[in-house]
């Protein structure tokens, strides 16, 4: 996947981020190759979320440039100018961008089944019966495959937050973003929707996870990044970053959650 | 089960695996005598207003002759047509205004914020009188591939339509509009992040949301609606009231003709109400809660409350 290719998944150059006068994200610089599974952590109101959603283009960046697969976020370039992108193009590129939040925002009025049908009939125009075929295979791959019918509401978290990657893989991503995927749930449950995660990764998924859980990103992150304040103040393989961190703000953050 | 023993049951016994399961319970349920001495008076005075009316000079034969009397029901159908029809109006309208409400575009909500300010500030009356006037400030109307004397395209009808729909819809917009806030606004993110468009995030995965909240006060519109359409009788319109009215006039049976009328318009609220009960259990699905009771369950419960203390959280109302 990664032969021959002379530009990363994901590029961050000095990323400016505002909401009003407070300046959230003070030039992030990130890249992400693809394949990788890159895990980044951080103490809340870091900026973690909002990097994460600036990637496809929910939040709109105020300085700085963002490419996902070569391309430039929200924005098209000719010569040195930028151009807005239409709606239309937007949603074309989030098409390619699957993500999962931490509160699941599963469709309650749909399914599980429906979930998950729902962007691919409706985005790509896949016929019905081709849609179902595909959601079946996925509930199956995210052990769901008996909860087909079963409205949200009648899931577990663990469940919904399955479901909810499974839709997000229907659209077929090259990319996945985890927002805290498993930090609005009971602790025994936490493991199913790692594994599953684990599993995304192991098959060569390029993936972006905010995280709280150490071990996850010790085990299974190609790269720990750890953000604070808006700025990523240090990045490196996860053995190196929490074994030996080399900033103090890593170290009293570390201390902290480990 | 390791450690100290529990001594409060026996050694080795899990908890469920109860063998033989103990004596039901057998009590002599709590006697509520407050509420059969309620009930009798209630039933009392009912009783009495019943007498008083069934001896009461109203002729209860040219009642039930006119009840079915042509021009009284086709004045009930007039009703409903024109209530199913402005309420169609209100409600597409309505729905309109409040995304163009909601939406980022300046233009587009105070055009909306103006039309709601104007229909809900003027009485239903005054409009439909405007609407039946309208050829006297235009005496032709050109929507340029269609010109007519403003007479001939405001009928009785015309303007009842739009008196009571475009007034409709100002109130339709508001319930709208809380519907739609009432959504989570995480359900507009995923289905972005998923590449769906505004157009289709709102119809596919907002508005039926919204629906849930939207419905029980359409429900109290529409009911709302059959009985102001009664006003429509100062446009000539000939629904059921006026109809009752003419009638009754005529044969100088006015009194037995609001009884006749009286009667319809429960009728069609009592038909009604049955049927968006089973439009909010549609829009129910997914909501994870129990199903309200159905209308001839809920009478079973307050009749057996009578009997039973009422269930500690149940949903007896
Ligand atoms: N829409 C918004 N409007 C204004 N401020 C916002 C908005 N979204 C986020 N913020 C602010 O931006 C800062 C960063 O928020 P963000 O959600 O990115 O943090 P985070 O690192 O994800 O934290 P957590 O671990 O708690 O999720 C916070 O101070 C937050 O209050
Ligand atoms: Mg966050």
């Amino acid at each position: 996947m990664s032969g021959g290719r002379e530009h990363p998944m994901v590029l961050a150059e000095r990323v400016h981020k505002a909401f009003g006068p407070v300046e959230v994200l003070r030039g992030i610089d990130l890249k992400v190759e693809a394949g990788e599974v890159s895990c980044v952590v951080g103490p809340s109101g870091s900026g973690k979320s909002t990097f994460l959603r600036c990637i496809n283009h929910l939040e709109k960046i105020n300085a700085g440039r963002l490419w996902v697969d070569g391309g430039l976020v929200g924005y098209r370039q000719k010569g040195d100018r930028l151009y807005e992108m239409k709606e239309r193009e937007v949603a074309e590129q989030r098409r390619d961008i699957g993500m999962v939040f931490q509160r699941f925002n599963l469709f309650p009025h749909m399914t599980a089944a429906e979930n998950v049908m729902e962007a691919p009939v409706q985005v790509k125009g896949i016929g019905k019966a081709a849609a179902r075929e595909r959601a079946e295979q996925l509930l199956r791959r995210v052990g769901l495959a008996d909860r087909m019918e079963t409205y949200p509401a009648q899931l577990s978290g663990g469940q919904q937050q399955r479901v909810a990657i499974a839709r997000a893989l229907a659209m077929d991503p090259k990319l996945m973003l985890f927002d805290e995927p498993t930090s609005a749930l009971d602790p025994e449950l936490v493991g199913e929707v790692l594994d599953v995660m684990r599993g995304l990764a192991a098959d060569g998924m390029t993936m972006i996870v905010v995280t709280h859980e150490m071990g996850f990103a010790r085990e299974v992150g190609d790269s720990l990044v750890f953000m604070d304040d808006g700025v990523v103040v240090e990045s490196g393989r996860p053995r190196d970053v929490l074994n030996d961190p080399q900033h103090a703000r890593t170290r009293a953050f570390l201390s902290k959650v480990l | 089960m390791t450690g100290v023993p529990d001594l409060s049951k026996e050694p080795g016994r899990e908890p469920g695996d109860d063998q033989i399961p103990p004596e039901s319970i057998v009590a002599i349920p709590v006697r509520h005598y407050g509420r059969w001495v309620s009930a009798v008076a209630v039933c009392a005075l009912l009783a009495w207003l019943a007498w008083s009316f069934v001896n009461s000079d109203i002729h209860w034969d040219v009642v039930g002759e006119y009840l079915t009397y042509d021009r009284i029901t086709e004045g009930a159908a007039k009703t409903l047509w024109i209530t199913v029809l402005s309420m169609a109006i209100g409600l597409v309208l309505g729905l309109l205004l409040a995304v163009m409400r909601l939406s980022d575009n300046a233009v587009l909500s105070n055009v909306a914020w103006g039309y709601i300010w104007f229909f809900r500030g003027t009485p239903v009356l005054v409009q439909l009188v405007l609407w039946y006037n309208l050829s006297f400030i235009f005496d032709t109307m050109n929507f340029g591939f269609y010109k007519d004397e403003t007479n001939d395209i405001i009928t009785p009808f015309v303007a009842a339509l739009l008196g009571l729909g475009l007034n409709e819809a100002a109130y339709m917009a508001e319930i709208a509009r809380a519907g739609i806030l009432s959504v989570d606004p995480g359900q507009t993110e995923a289905a972005h992040a998923l590449g769906m468009n505004g157009a289709k995030t709102t119809r596919r995965i907002v508005l039926p949301q919204a629906m849930r909240v939207i419905i029980p006060p359409s429900g109290n519109e529409f009911i709302n609606m059959l009985k102001t359409s009664s006003l429509v009788s100062v446009v000539h319109y000939e629904e059921l009231f006026w109809a009752a009215d003419i009638v009754g006039s005529r044969n100088t049976r006015v009194m037995e003709l609001f009884v006749v009328a009286t009667v319809w318009y429960l009728l069609l609220t009592t038909v009604f109400s049955v049927g968006q009960y089973y439009l909010e259990r549609h829009y129910a699905k997914g909501s994870g809660r129990t199903q309200p009771p159905t209308p001839l369950q809920r009478l079973r419960a307050q009749l057996t409350s009578f009997r039973t203390k009422s269930q500690v959280g149940g949903t007896t109302v």
